[in-house]
């Protein structure tokens, strides 16, 4: 048994926290969580100060995708709150670790519609994998142990912690556990070895095998032995967006993401294959559009870590449940001692290695010195391999989805799932946290940039030299592709304006500021921009009227994409 | 598919809403709902009827059984389960006979006679919900002033 010691449960959470090896904490002082700010005085957790608390959980998920530990943020009660909701969210539907610790108004308050009350348990139910509300300070430091491990065990996601203010306060004596049990939590389930077998044979006994790997392999950090059955069987691999790395795009078999602005080749083959081994995904409706056109002849092997997804979106022939890491290592070392290996390249692979070869000759792009395509093909030249990527969310996202080839697995991260504009900045930032050794970059676009842009006062008071890559088109980018395309050209609510001017916005905020209107400019800015020690923003004008093609429109099948005419 | 649902939960607060917040969250809906305390006051037992295709009574099951608070979920069969409901009838005397049919009533279905007046009597009746149905449909003719049931409470027979 720990030996006890008394302290105040503000303390106790500080206590705990640096226990669990939290070294930084993303947030903004307020009322109610004032005795928690007050302990950053006596421990060795680092605060970063952000202007929004949206942007706090948006730091704290790049931080924990990055780093695969939670992030952790800090809110006061009320407002503080309801402005971090659409981060945990965020991080909810894309399976991010996260831990958020929120102020409440004192117990006896509770239910009044006190000053700042909000009611932050019952808003986040939904949003959150867990919230603890503890009403006593003893019972602190249990409630962040299993936080953690609930954050960060099976499927990720984020935990929510509401400390009445009395509670963090009252002194009590504390008890720190190392071992705990969680009578409803079964995070782990041995993958079944009988179905990997069958999985084998039906991959073996496809004519036209394909692997889809989504965001899960990222998760599990399975890259090795994803390739390792891409090779081995000589499977061409797809990913959903939220997957998009988790193979090398520079590989021979990788044909990139699928989806409603998937690669060509991608969605094509996609189309044509008539088994599928699913790693790690849940076929949301952008990955895979309306299945139904040709999942007839699909057979599906679905292996996931999460039990609820097998089933929920497709009906599977296999299903393998259990961490997909663990799944895949034992498919390898069931491939090795079967000794099987295959060298000859099939009909499918060759058709594969063709429609690959067709469509980067054939793919019809933007004419003009600055079309996203050339814009982003630039940037992958010059960054290092190592370095991090985290998009905003809007055309600026699918072009780099489409022309920015990750090549090191697992750094290229992005709001996918809940889509919500003003994640990628901020999460850059966290992600430079965790990673201050690789150049981090945020490819934005200037709809999506506006919405946290004020975190560059973070990055330049914190000294976390993030570089943001602003596709600008002045304009809604993607609103404006669809109301060009579905709504027969009327523009509304779309137009930015010039306004605000970037570079002398980050100016202001005494960050750099470079504007690139030529590749030559465009060269030189990137350069610039990863030998400085302060955040920069490169602003790049380009053509509004641009649309990210190809582009599979909504209730459509991958079949049906529309292609640049 | 009418389906029944059994759930061991933590006796918590805000567990009940977790739960029904779930249904509506996933479109699903609740039929009927019951909870108490098991004889381990740390756990509740809840029994829930709902309807849905196999399909989507598999993917609620699932979804109730990754809520961390949810110890253990099972889909019943009805048929090797115990499965009761409690209702509370309020019927209409119009004459002096109703009475007396009423009780005949009562009494071929099981239930108890209550708060006997000049215009109204009270039945309970603990029944499945197909024979409260029943008995509602035969009770009509009298009129019914007003009912109240609890939801099924269920559990699963031995060796089933």
């Amino acid at each position: 048994m720990n030996k006890m010691e008394t302290m105040t449960g503000a303390r106790a959470l500080m206590v705990a926290m640096e226990k669990e090896g939290v070294k930084e904490v993303f947030g903004l002082p307020g009322g109610a969580n004032l005795p928690m700010y007050d302990e950053f005085a006596r421990c060795n957790i680092r605060h970063i100060l952000v202007r929004h608390e949206q942007s706090a959980a948006h730091m704290a998920d790049g931080f924990g995708r990055v780093s695969r530990k939670p992030g952790v943020c800090f809110a006061t009660s009320g407002p503080g709150a309801t402005n971090i909701l659409t981060g945990i969210a965020t991080a909810q539907a894309d399976s991010a670790p996260m831990i958020a610790v929120t102020g409440q108004v004192p117990v006896a308050m509770i239910g009044k519609d006190a000053f700042q009350e909000s009611d932050i348990i019952g808003m986040a139910n939904p949003a959150v994998k867990y919230a603890f509300q503890p009403r006593s300070p003893d019972e602190i430091p249990m409630v962040v142990r299993k936080g953690f491990y609930i954050a960060e065990t099976g499927r990720p996601g984020p935990v929510l912690i509401d400390i009445p203010k009395d509670v963090q306060q009252k002194e009590a004596s504390m008890i720190f556990p190392d071992e705990f049990k969680i009578r409803g939590y079964h995070p782990w389930t041995n993958p079944d070895i009988a179905n990997v077998e069958r999985a084998i044979e039906m991959l073996l006994s496809a004519e036209r095998p394909i692997i889809l790997a989504g965001g899960g392999t990222i998760i599990s950090s399975a890259f090795a032995e994803l390739q390792s059955i891409a090779e081995l069987l000589m499977i061409p691999v797809v990913t959903t967006f939220k997957g998009k790395g988790a193979f090398p795009e520079n590989h021979p078999l990788s044909l990139g993401p699928i989806g409603m602005h998937g690669h060509a080749e991608a969605n094509k083959m996609m189309t044509e294959a008539d088994c599928v081994l699913a790693i790690g995904t849940r076929f949301s409706d952008r990955s895979v559009g309306t299945f139904e056109a040709f999942e007839k002849r699909l057979k599906i092997i679905h292996m996931d870590v999460d039990p609820a997804e097998i089933g929920k979106n497709q009906t599977t022939s296999v299903a393998v449940v259990g961490d997909v890491r663990a799944s895949l290592r034992i498919m390898v070392k069931m491939l090795m001692q079967k000794a099987i290996k295959r060298t000859e390249e099939n009909t499918w692979i060759k058709h594969v290695k063709e429609t690959k070869e067709y469509w980067k000759e054939n793919l019809k792009l933007h004419p003009g010195e600055m079309g996203a395509a050339k814009i982003l093909r630039k940037l992958r030249e010059i960054l290092p391999h190592e370095s991090i990527v985290t998009t905003e969310v809007g055309q600026h996202q699918m072009w780099a989805s489409l022309f920015y080839d990750v090549i090191q697995p697992g750094t290229f991260f992005s709001s996918t799932g809940l889509g919500t504009m003003g994640w990628g900045f901020p999460a850059a930032i966290g992600a430079k946290v965790a990673r201050p050794d690789v150049p981090v970059v945020d490819i934005a676009g200037d709809g999506s940039f506006s919405m946290t842009e004020n975190s560059l006062a973070t990055a330049v008071l914190e000294d976390i030299p993030v570089i943001v890559f602003l596709l600008n088109n002045f304009t809604l980018g993607m609103v404006a592709q669809w109301q060009r395309t579905f709504y027969n050209r009327r523009m509304i609510g779309v137009d930015q304006g010039k306004c605000p001017d970037y570079v002398k916005l980050a100016e202001s905020y005494g960050a750099q500021g470079i504007r690139a209107q030529s590749m030559d400019e465009l060269d030189k800015a990137i350069k610039t921009a990863l030998k400085s020690d302060v955040a920069t923003v490169i602003d790049i004008p380009i053509d509004p009227e641009e649309d990210v093609l190809p582009f599979v429109a909504p209730g459509t099948s991958l079949a049906d994409m529309i292609l640049p005419s | 598919m009418w389906a029944i649902l059994t759930l061991l939960v933590e006796n918590k607060p805000g567990i009940l809403f977790k739960v029904t917040h779930l249904f509506r969250s996933r479109n699903f809906n609740i039929d009927s709902i019951s909870v108490g305390v098991t004889d381990n006051p740390e756990y509740s037992r809840m029994t829930i009827t709902t309807y849905g295709d196999e399909k989507q009574v598999e993917q609620i099951v699932k979804q109730l059984d990754k809520m961390i608070d949810v110890l253990e979920v099972k889909h019943l069969d009805e048929h090797k389960t115990v499965y009761r409901e409690l209702s509370i009838f309020k019927i209409k005397l119009s004459n002096a006979n109703d009475s007396m049919e009423v009780n005949k009533l009562a009494n071929a279905y099981g239930g108890k006679i209550h708060d006997v007046r000049k215009d109204s009597i009270m039945v309970e009746l603990t029944a499945t919900p197909d024979q409260i149905r029943a008995f509602e449909e035969l009770a009509k003719p009298f009129g019914i002033i007003e009912v109240a049931r609890t939801g099924v409470a269920a559990l699963q027979r031995s060796g089933a």
